[in-house]
């Protein structure tokens, strides 16, 4: 099955080409096209999965442009780390395109709608085979294009065209790193492949400034494709498009791309300090800086976004500190319980229609599947034992402790006991207290729509024993064998971490039943407090405004001088010499009249001018 | 005779090729043209005139010239009128503005 594994991405591409095709014809049809193709992608990269297990690294290329000495190749690469990816996309993309199904019902562009989602599916499958830098970036270019065109969907919102214009235009900031990054490297190293890069890495063949240097570019295409700071604003933004996108999105193609090129660089970014360290800061302040915003947002969406980020921010500092491991692992659990809350989500507000937490309340009783599912993947996200998110949160708090940043620890519990007080703040606003009497008539969601919370909800409670201090660290070992450079297969932290952690998941959750469930703190008890501070953090501490202020100001003004320039400078030399030919060839046909006068008289004038220049240069004297 | 410097007879010579030149020019009369033209025919054989008598080399050749001048001028007058009768039979007019054929 390996040999063949360049046919998982086919199948969502096939579909995406079938879709543009008879879309029209197909209508609602196409929704199975799309779920028949991507489950088809699903099963094989399932075997593929497997066969990795026991079978060595599959590797085919093909030479694709040669240019003098330079050849270029073209192919695909199985390995660990891909094999997982593929999974995880295909399965996360698979329960998308069927919960769809039910939430796009009645939607008229629903042909699109599923031919974007190939397209985007393809793009992440195509990302996580490539085996070299120049092919990646292709694919992540096409994830770009995407995921624009997926938070485009509703365009004819004007909020859905601004935010899939920041998303494609924050993307592509990072995007100009990566690309110097990939072009620094292949100058150092001379090739694009993977292989080549880490085996003059291991070599000593590019020097440890160039190392750092390169790493540090490469990351900032990982910060603008993962969201973090200071590039997080398009993520909360791009909420704009369809629910079950944002899922995708947000758990398993476009934000998780960034860990993924990380990831995969990984022995990269292990050579050089000054790079593990940078990504762990960043990873870390973005943890508890989104975390933060995410503690007053009232949009049911916008919560869950911060809360990405905020794990995504979780997941560099796991690479940033060397945990490998915990990074990948957190990046797994995180895919399936984010997709399973944006899922549980999106049924919400497809059965209130809106999606503002304050105008939810007592859901519980009336969605009988939703609910108890949205529990479980907050209960995950928060780190509650025994679910997915303890054991990789764990895995990367340990990483982080093992790593020497007590720092950057104490920022993740901190950012930890946020995540579970937002995260149940949500719960307890949206499930619990009084119901609107505006809602009599909210219903569960469909079968279609169910069934893919299901499965993720069954993966969300049982994904995280893969890799356990308790029995055994299958995943890590896995993940880790053969390849040295990727570090220890499990951290081992010290035993009072697991304990801190799960304290301090239980104390945000009882902070938020006290203020949200039972209500014995009045909710302006904290809000009151520091008013200011929560002003700030509702305005998500002012970034986009202070981006609007200075950059895009900043660039409009350059822009509004330049057009300056091109108007009067540029265009008045064009239109001036034109201008000017053209008055000449006026002038000139108005003298042809077909007056005999005329024409002797302009044979007198010009006689007179050349005896006037014959007087003036001497004539023949001379 | 002989009092009477080349100079002068020049800038008699000048002054009538002017005002030829200006009725050729400016004139809207095609008869007035016409005459015009004699005028600046006859300015130039004033100068055949005085350069044959006060000329560097003085000869009767030039007094020739200006003869056949003449009376090629008067054939070319003749001819011209000629035309300017035909012209006038065909288009009612000896108004030159509205001779512009030569514009196609």
């Amino acid at each position: 099955m390996m040999e063949t594994a360049w046919i998982i991405p086919l199948f969502p591409l096939l579909s995406f080409l079938i879709l543009l095709l008879f879309g029209r014809r197909l209508k609602e049809a196409s929704a199975f096209v799309g779920i028949l193709l991507t489950l088809a992608s699903l099963v094989y990269s399932i075997l593929v999965l497997f066969e990795r297990f026991t079978a060595p690294t599959y590797k085919s290329e093909a030479a694709w442009l040669n240019i003098g000495d330079l050849h270029l190749t073209a192919g695909f690469e199985v390995n660990q780390l891909n094999a997982l990816m593929l999974v995880i996309v295909s399965l996360v993309s698979c329960l998308v395109h069927t919960y769809s199904k039910g939430y796009m019902h009645g939607d008229e562009r629903i042909p699109v709608f599923y031919a974007y989602l190939g397209l985007f599916t393809f793009a992440m499958q195509g990302l996580v085979l490539s085996p070299n830098l120049l092919q990646t970036y292709i694919f992540w270019e096409l994830v770009g294009v995407g995921s624009f065109l997926l938070i485009g969907f509703y365009f004819y919102k004007e909020e859905a065209k601004a935010a899939a214009k920041k998303a494609f235009i924050m993307t592509r900031i990072g995007d100009v790193g990566l690309l110097i990054g990939m072009i620094l490297l292949f100058w150092q190293t001379n090739s694009f492949e993977y292989d080549e890069i880490f085996k003059a890495v291991r070599e000593g063949a590019i020097s440890q400034g160039w190392i750092t240097l390169t790493a540090l570019l490469i990351f900032v295409g990982a910060v603008g494709k993962s969201g973090q700071f200071p590039l997080h604003t398009w993520l909360p933004d791009a909420m704009e498009g369809p629910t079950p996108v944002s899922a995708l999105i947000h758990a398993a193609t476009m934000v998780a791309a960034g860990v993924y090129l990380v990831a995969a660089l990984f022995p990269l970014f292990a050579a050089s300090k000054t790079a593990l360290l940078t990504i762990a800061i960043i990873g870390a302040f973005t943890a508890i800086f989104a975390a933060s915003i995410g503690l007053v947002q009232t949009d049911i969406k916008r919560v869950l976004a911060y809360s990405t980020v905020s794990q995504l921010g979780y997941m560099m500092l796991a690479l940033g500190s060397a945990g490998y491991v915990a990074g990948v692992f957190h990046l797994m659990t995180h895919a399936f319980f984010k997709a399973l809350l944006f899922l549980a989500a999106g049924s919400v507000i497809h059965a209130v229609h809106t999606q503002n937490i304050e105008e939810m309340g007592g859901l519980w009783k009336k969605l009988r599947l939703t609910g108890p599912l949205f529990l479980i993947g907050t209960l995950a996200i928060s780190g509650v034992p025994l679910l997915s998110g303890f054991f990789s949160k764990d895995e990367i708090l340990a990483a982080a402790w093992e790593g020497g940043h007590p720092i950057l620890f104490l920022l993740a519990v901190i950012a930890a006991f946020f995540t579970a007080f937002y995260m149940f703040r949500l719960f307890f606003m949206v499930f619990t207290g009084e119901a609107r009497s505006e809602m009599k008539h909210v219903h569960e969601s469909p079968g279609v729509m169910t069934l893919p919370m299901i499965v993720l909800g069954v993966l969300a409670v049982i994904s995280g024993y893969v890799n356990t201090p308790w029995f055994g660290t299958f995943l890590g070992d896995w993940l880790t064998k053969g390849n040295d450079s990727l570090g220890h297969s499990h951290v081992e932290g010290p035993g009072w971490i697991m304990i801190v952690a799960t304290l301090v998941s239980l104390a945000g959750i009882f902070l938020a039943w006290l203020i949200y469930g039972k209500k014995s703190l009045s909710r302006d008890w904290l809000s009151g407090r520091g008013g200011a501070l929560h002003t700030i953090l509702y305005n998500k501490y002012y970034i986009d405004e202070f981006y609007q202020l200075t950059i895009v100001s900043l660039t409009k003004g350059m822009s509004y001088f330049l057009r300056f320039i091109d108007l009067f400078l540029v265009e008045g030399i064009v239109k001036g010499v034109a201008g000017f030919v053209q008055g000449l060839g006026k002038t000139g046909s108005k003298v042809q009249n077909g007056q005999v006068q005329t024409y002797g008289a302009m044979a007198f004038v010009g006689l007179a001018v050349l005896v006037v220049i014959f007087a003036l240069t001497g004539g023949y004297l001379k | 005779m002989s009092s009477i410097p080349a100079s002068a007879f020049l800038a008699l010579a000048l002054i009538l090729f002017c005002i030829g030149l200006y009725g050729a020019l400016s004139k809207r009369n095609t008869v007035i043209v016409l005459i015009s033209i004699e005028l600046m025919l006859n300015a130039v054989n004033i100068n055949l005139v005085t350069f044959s008598k006060y000329g560097i080399k003085p000869s009767i050749t030039g007094q020739i010239f200006a003869l056949f001048a003449i009376t090629v001028a008067a054939a070319e007058a003749a001819v011209g009128l000629a035309i300017l009768i035909a012209l006038y039979r065909n288009r009612k007019t000896v108004n030159i503005d509205e001779m512009d054929t030569m514009k196609h």
